[in-house]
């Protein structure tokens, strides 16, 4: 599809891609990470410090600054995906060390006493429960993400927002309003998507409230 | 690469003049300053209302989630678009995006007030304006508070990336850099925003501390007082 002189769907996959795979790729990151500062109040005292810190730093900033750390051209578009990597990881790490502290000491009393040991404790019995949580901080990564990925428009690097840009440049403010309404159309997409992902991830919630 | 940052930094009239880092520095803290202060006026009363009466209360929290979808960048480029360049448009999309983390901050914080110490003071005989006023506003300090950091930090980010619909400020070196390909130049400005953004913050936690009621308040002087904590059984 074609408007304003963009291949509009071209630009809504590289949205949804350098949205996504980033906020996938933090949530995987952040379950160790998570589970290490659940489990040691030493690791803890510098992770949540440290995500805080990341996550203060303005995105323009944070794509800017990824090239001489990564060793990438300024034009990459995996500056803005690693920027956004960092943001879910700063913002999970505390949903799943939380989470993971929020399953009851009874229910992995019982698990032990029925035989699960460390790697099936967690898989079996801790992360399930935590995630409610998980999918509620990954909601609010995801949504943020769809968002933040237009700033990388602003050096050079295709998404929804090019419309922003380009529309701009070209004093054309339906081409900016059209960026973001497919913008927010994503986010809200995504967004549903992720909640029935919880909610086929936790049977036993939907059979506690009858439905 | 870090040398060419470093001879950035050292370049002759960097740390005077109009476009010079002080003056860029200057320049961006006011602009969040004035979008910040503007929410709050219009944030903080809003959202306390709400939450001492509670109607609406659901309207709130899904518009403070709704608006975080926005695209800050879209929304600076349509309002210049439709305003014109100048303070005016960027102004107000800083406001505008500095408005939801601080009223769900003040809703949250006032609808959370301890119920029994609500229902204590309206037994005391106070009425609904004092209850609002001495009892949940001082129980939401916490949270406000995490709400204008927040917002101080949205706006901040935002700021910077107004640079590209004109406005001044640290964003000015990374948006000129990048469209003269001068990388040092946009590099040094992205350091300095993001040591800009960690050093604003740190304050606000800092003064946070100093203005938070209760026992969680930093004491400058040791003063022997009874708080409320202390005294529930």
């Amino acid at each position: 599809m074609r408007a304003f002189g963009y291949d509009i769907g071209q630009l809504v996959v590289a949205h949804v891609a350098l949205a996504v795979v980033p906020v996938l790729a933090g949530l995987l990151l952040a379950l160790p990470v998570g589970f290490w500062a659940h489990r040691s109040p030493a690791a803890r005292r510098v992770i949540v410090p440290l995500s805080g810190a990341l996550y203060t730093i303005p995105s323009l900033a944070l794509i800017v600054v990824m090239p001489i750390i990564l060793g990438t051209g300024i034009l990459s578009p995996v500056n803005v995906g690693v920027t956004l990597t960092i943001y879910t990881l700063a913002l999970l790490v505390r949903s799943v060390a939380e989470a993971l502290d929020a399953v009851p000491g009874t229910v992995t009393t019982a698990a032990v006493a029925m035989g699960y040991r460390s790697a099936g404790l967690l898989f079996a019995v801790q992360l399930p429960l935590a995630v409610p949580v998980l999918i509620a901080g990954l909601r609010v990564a995801s949504v943020s993400a769809f968002s933040l990925v237009t700033v990388g428009a602003l050096v050079g690097i295709d998404s929804l927002g090019t419309l922003m840009t380009s529309g701009f440049e070209q004093d054309y403010p339906q081409m900016v309003a059209a960026g973001i309404v497919g913008s927010l159309v994503l986010a809200f997409v995504f967004d549903a998507l992720w909640l029935g992902l919880g909610r086929v991830l936790t049977p036993w919630s939907r059979a506690r409230t009858g439905v | 690469m870090i040398g060419q940052l470093l001879d950035w930094f050292a370049a002759p009239g960097r740390w005077s003049g109009g476009t010079g880092i002080p003056a860029r520095v200057l320049e961006h803290l006011g602009y969040t300053l004035l979008a910040v202060a503007l929410g709050a006026v219009i944030a903080l009363p809003v959202g306390a209302v709400v939450g001492h009466t509670r109607r609406g209360g659901l309207a709130v929290v899904g518009a403070a989630n709704g608006l975080r979808a926005l695209p800050e960048l879209g929304v600076l480029v349509l309002l210049v678009l439709l305003l014109g360049l100048g303070l005016l448009a960027p102004t107000l999309a800083l406001v505008l995006l500095a408005i939801p983390p601080m009223l769900a901050g003040a809703y949250s914080g006032v609808a959370g007030a301890d119920p029994g110490a609500v229902d204590a003071a309206r037994g005391m005989g106070m009425r609904e304006h004092q209850i609002l006023l001495q009892v949940e506003v001082p129980a939401a300090v916490p949270l406000v508070l995490a709400g204008v950091r927040f917002a101080t930090l949205q706006v901040i980010a935002t700021a910077t990336i107004a640079a590209f619909v004109g406005l001044g400020g640290l964003g000015r070196y990374i948006i000129d850099g990048f469209s003269v390909r001068d990388f040092p130049q946009m590099l040094g400005g992205a350091l300095i925003v993001a040591v800009l953004s960690i050093v604003v913050e740190l304050v606000l936690q800092g003064l946070g501390c100093l203005v938070t009621p209760g026992p969680d308040r930093l004491r400058l002087r040791r003063v022997p007082t009874l708080t409320t904590r202390e005294a529930r059984p």
